[in-house]
């Protein structure tokens, strides 16, 4: 049944892929599509292939926290924090290599905090990364005094750069890093013994610690884990935009990757989800903006077809799981009941 | 004859999957006492949560005082008469008390302001309360006083509606002796009022006690009746589940003197001024009674490393162990069955397989990953030792029956390496048939060496199938009974000594 819903949601996604390109035919006509098409055109695959990667190593992230029955709400505010850090570091002369050490260092030290907090002091994840959200993004436009950071031209980490905005064999670098990130977490989601422990959690925790699982260190290490992988998006995010304004760097993008998990079939009371699900998620997310865009849609209604749409595909989600459930239910019984007629009369 | 007060025709119930009830009847009289027997998942909370309003019948009919009714919800049934006081209790433990009997029927003043009238829901609560024999006062947070009290508060909810069909759900799994003798003396007067009490409960000393009549279901029909007179554990026995089971202590005991656990000088945190100090022998089922409140269950949690001992330690073959944590029990073959199955002993949401594996997964592994087939096969071996009633390993645990789900929980720790297993309230919510077959497991356990701790408010099972009993109280080891010294008597007197007497009695 868990497989199911996966597969719903790559039919939902495939059918308004094609579904949009038809319609992008109808609007300009099919020859006009067939020479110089826009949705289908390289350029706009490329920059929808880079911001599903882009997306997706973080939602990822989130992901991992949710199974848990957790939520980290810092991560935009993180990345702004991170990228105002990593253009003063490059911008300072330090190697890259250093640099990024640092990056991925204090990512992981900011979820260590968060894990801790939620673990060892038994606070609530959502009070926890909310304070988070304000604080870093408040110490982010202190450090850089709310001006736009940015790394120019400046040479001498180009590699890093190719990372955010390269492509191999004509597929963007961010792209084949989340590919990566999502079979090397499928493995240690769904067959380790480290993922099933946070299934368990998330399922259950108590119960896990009558299972004799050091549930305070996995809960710990689910939250390092994702301030890693957002480590990893930091770096992307910063070069693929390439200027940092504190002020409003990855906002909303905790949502965003909250929003995949959610249409990816993980559950917010956590211990279900997959990671074949939050990548359809993404996708499916990262598709919906691009159409939006290329519809010239107000980008001001792009926050309301999103809502929208993300709500009728939980909606229709939860009425097919409801039918699903009574279709089970329906077993033969004899109609009419005789005592009941018996006793009416 | 007269006629019944209420009465229930071809009652039927389907839930996704199962036919819960399947032409069910039902009628009491006023001033009744009617208990409602058979095994879990016969059906009777179903169709006492039909009266009560909570689901509705898929067929079938409801006739009050000879009139047919409408149970639609539980406003419904409320308005009728009718009071359903719930297997585990539904009160908000945020209110007080007074707050609780009056929930969503608070009287208001103030017109269209609708304030809440809190001095008459003191007034009127405290007259509830003294008829129930609670002398506390109604602005008494709930959560300060004790499940029996708590029990009580919700019978006087019942009254206080005018209830004149009273429904109580096993009100006695959570209660000690002498709550439930007080219980059972409250449900006295409550007949002589002219209420009707429909009793469901498992355990059937209480049914033999206090019921006027006895209705067994089995499989979601009836499957027969017992007037006062014929009333015998026996032919309850029989007629829920189909045949007769024995439930004998073993008669000769021959634990070994000299291997043994012990627990010395051992303080949990939440009794730190006591020092409890006992040995476990081989081959003996050791019991642990006392009232509820006792410190039993904490003092299991302790030796399980759920929370850490202020001091003293645990002695196996000859050598001291320290547990800090579950993870340090389990490695030296320590094992909790925790009383709370659905909350801390399963994993409800997970597959039989999955929570079999759970505590030992590393061994289910080839480099690192799970290895599906390994875990089912550790699990289908223990499903047959065990005879674990599901239709396969993949199927969710909340889908068994509480002695089915039990089992798993035992699975878990006997695909291990046990050495000491406590089983807290092994039996609570189970059914007789699932009962005889839990005790017959702990005996053969203890037959290979195991070491069993079995703590248990159920007298009967205390009595039946200990070979020793060690008494606590307030935190405190009062005691430790020798088979020949068994009572329920012996046991309760230890229980409720004034602690000062015997202040850290050993044995």
């Amino acid at each position: 049944m868990r497989q199911k819903k996966e597969v719903g949601m790559v039919v939902i996604f495939l059918a308004l892929f094609f579904g949009y390109a038809l319609l992008e035919a109808f609007q300009r006509g099919f020859g006009a599509t067939w020479q110089n098409p826009v949705f289908l055109g390289q350029a706009n695959l490329l920059n929808l292939t880079r911001s599903i990667g882009i997306f997706g190593v973080f939602s990822v992230a989130m992901g991992i926290v949710i199974i848990t029955g957790g939520i980290d709400l810092s991560i935009g505010a993180v990345f702004a924090l991170l990228g105002v850090v990593l253009a003063y570091l490059l911008g300072s002369n330090w190697p890259w290599p250093l640099a990024v050490s640092v990056i991925m260092l204090v990512a992981m030290i900011l979820g260590l905090v968060n894990g801790l907090l939620i673990s060892k002091m038994q606070l609530q994840p959502f009070v926890v990364t909310l304070c988070g959200l304000l604080a870093y993004r408040g110490f982010a436009r202190f450090l850089s005094s709310d001006q736009t950071a940015g790394f120019g031209d400046t040479t001498g980490y180009e590699l890093l750069r190719q990372l955010a905005t390269g492509e191999v064999f004509h597929i963007p670098a961010p792209f084949l890093i989340f590919v990566v990130v999502c079979i090397i977490m499928a493995f240690v989601l769904h067959v380790s013994v480290y993922g099933r422990y946070l299934f368990a959690i998330g399922r259950n925790e108590e119960a896990s610690l009558y299972s004799g699982i050091n549930t305070k260190l996995i809960i710990t290490s689910a939250y390092v884990l994702c301030g890693f992988l957002v480590g990893i998006s930091a770096i992307l995010l910063a070069f693929y935009t390439n200027s940092i304004s504190p002020a409003s760097h990855g906002t909303f993008f905790e949502l965003y990757a909250v929003a995949a998990c959610v249409l990816g079939g993980c559950s917010l009371r956590g211990g279900e989800g997959s990671v074949l699900g939050i990548f359809i998620g993404t996708a499916m997310i990262q598709l919906l903006r691009n159409i939006v865009n290329l519809q010239g849609i107000d980008s001001s209604l792009e926050f309301v077809v999103m809502g929208c749409v993300i709500m009728v595909a939980v909606l229709f989600d939860q009425i097919l799981g409801a039918q699903q459930r009574t279709r089970k239910s329906r077993i033969d019984m004899k109609q009419p009941n005789p005592a009941v007629l018996a006793a009416r009369k | 004859m007269q006629r019944p007060i209420l009465e229930l025709k071809g009652i039927c119930k389907r839930f996704p999957g199962v036919i819960a009830l399947n032409n069910v009847d039902l009628s009491i009289y006023s001033g009744e006492v009617l208990a409602l027997i058979g095994e879990n998942g016969a059906g009777k909370s179903t169709l006492m949560k039909i009266l009560g309003g909570v689901h509705q019948a898929d067929e079938g009919l409801i006739r009050i005082g000879g009139n047919e009714v409408q149970v639609r919800n539980v406003a419904d049934a409320q308005f009728l008469g009718i009071s359903l006081i719930h297997q585990e209790l539904n009160n908000l433990d945020n209110l007080d008390i007074g707050g609780n009997i009056f929930l969503g029927r608070e009287p208001l003043y103030g017109g269209p302001l609708k304030f809440v009238d809190r001095k008459k829901i003191i007034e009127q609560s405290k007259r509830y309360l003294q008829k129930v024999g609670l002398n506390i006062s109604p602005s008494t947070p709930l959560a300060f006083i004790s499940i029996a009290q708590q029990q009580l508060v919700e019978i006087a909810k019942a009254l206080s509606t005018n209830a004149q069909i009273i429904v109580m759900d096993e009100p006695t799994s959570c209660l000690t002796l002498t709550e439930t003798n007080q219980l059972l003396k409250l449900i006295g007067e409550l007949k002589a009022a002219g209420v009707s009490v429909i009793y469901i409960s498992h355990r059937l000393m209480e049914v033999q006690t206090c019921a006027d009549r006895v209705v067994s279901l089995r499989d979601g029909k009836n499957s027969g009746q017992l007037a006062k007179e014929e009333i015998s554990r026996e032919s309850m026995v029989r007629l829920m589940i189909g045949r007769n089971i024995d439930l004998k202590r073993r008669e000769t005991y021959n634990g070994n003197l000299n291997t043994r656990i012990e627990i010395r000088q051992f303080i949990s945190p939440y009794f730190p001024n006591h020092k409890v100090t006992f040995d476990i022998r081989k081959g003996e089922i050791l019991g642990l009674a006392g009232l509820v409140g006792a410190g039993r269950s904490e003092l299991a949690m302790t030796i399980f490393g759920i929370v850490h001992s202020l001091g003293g330690e645990i002695v196996v073959d000859n050598n001291a162990i320290r547990i800090k944590s579950p993870k340090d029990a389990i490695q030296n073959g320590i094992y909790l069955v925790p009383e709370d199955r659905r909350k801390a002993g399963l994993l409800t949401a997970l597959t039989v397989r999955e929570n079999i594996s759970l505590p030992n997964l590393w061994r289910y592994t080839s480099a690192g990953l799970i290895s599906y087939k390994q875990e089912l096969a550790a699990a289908e071996e223990q499903r047959k030792k065990l005879a674990i009633k599901t239709a396969s390993c993949e199927i969710l645990a909340k889908d068994l029956s509480g002695g089915n789900q039990q089992k798993v929980v035992l699975a878990k720790w006997l695909s291990l390496n046990p050495k000491l297993i406590i089983f807290d309230e092994p039996t609570r919510g189970v059914d007789v048939g699932s009962k005889a077959e839990i005790y017959r497991l702990m005996r053969e356990l203890t037959d290979n060496g195991i070491f069993i701790l079995m703590i248990s408010s159920d007298m009967e099972e205390v009595l039946g199938v200990s070979d020793r009993i060690a008494v606590m109280r307030e935190g405190a080891l009062m005691g430790v009974l020798e088979a020949k010294e068994f009572s329920e008597e012996a046991v309760m007197k230890l229980a409720t000594t004034p602690i000062e007497h015997t202040e850290f009695a050993n044995h």
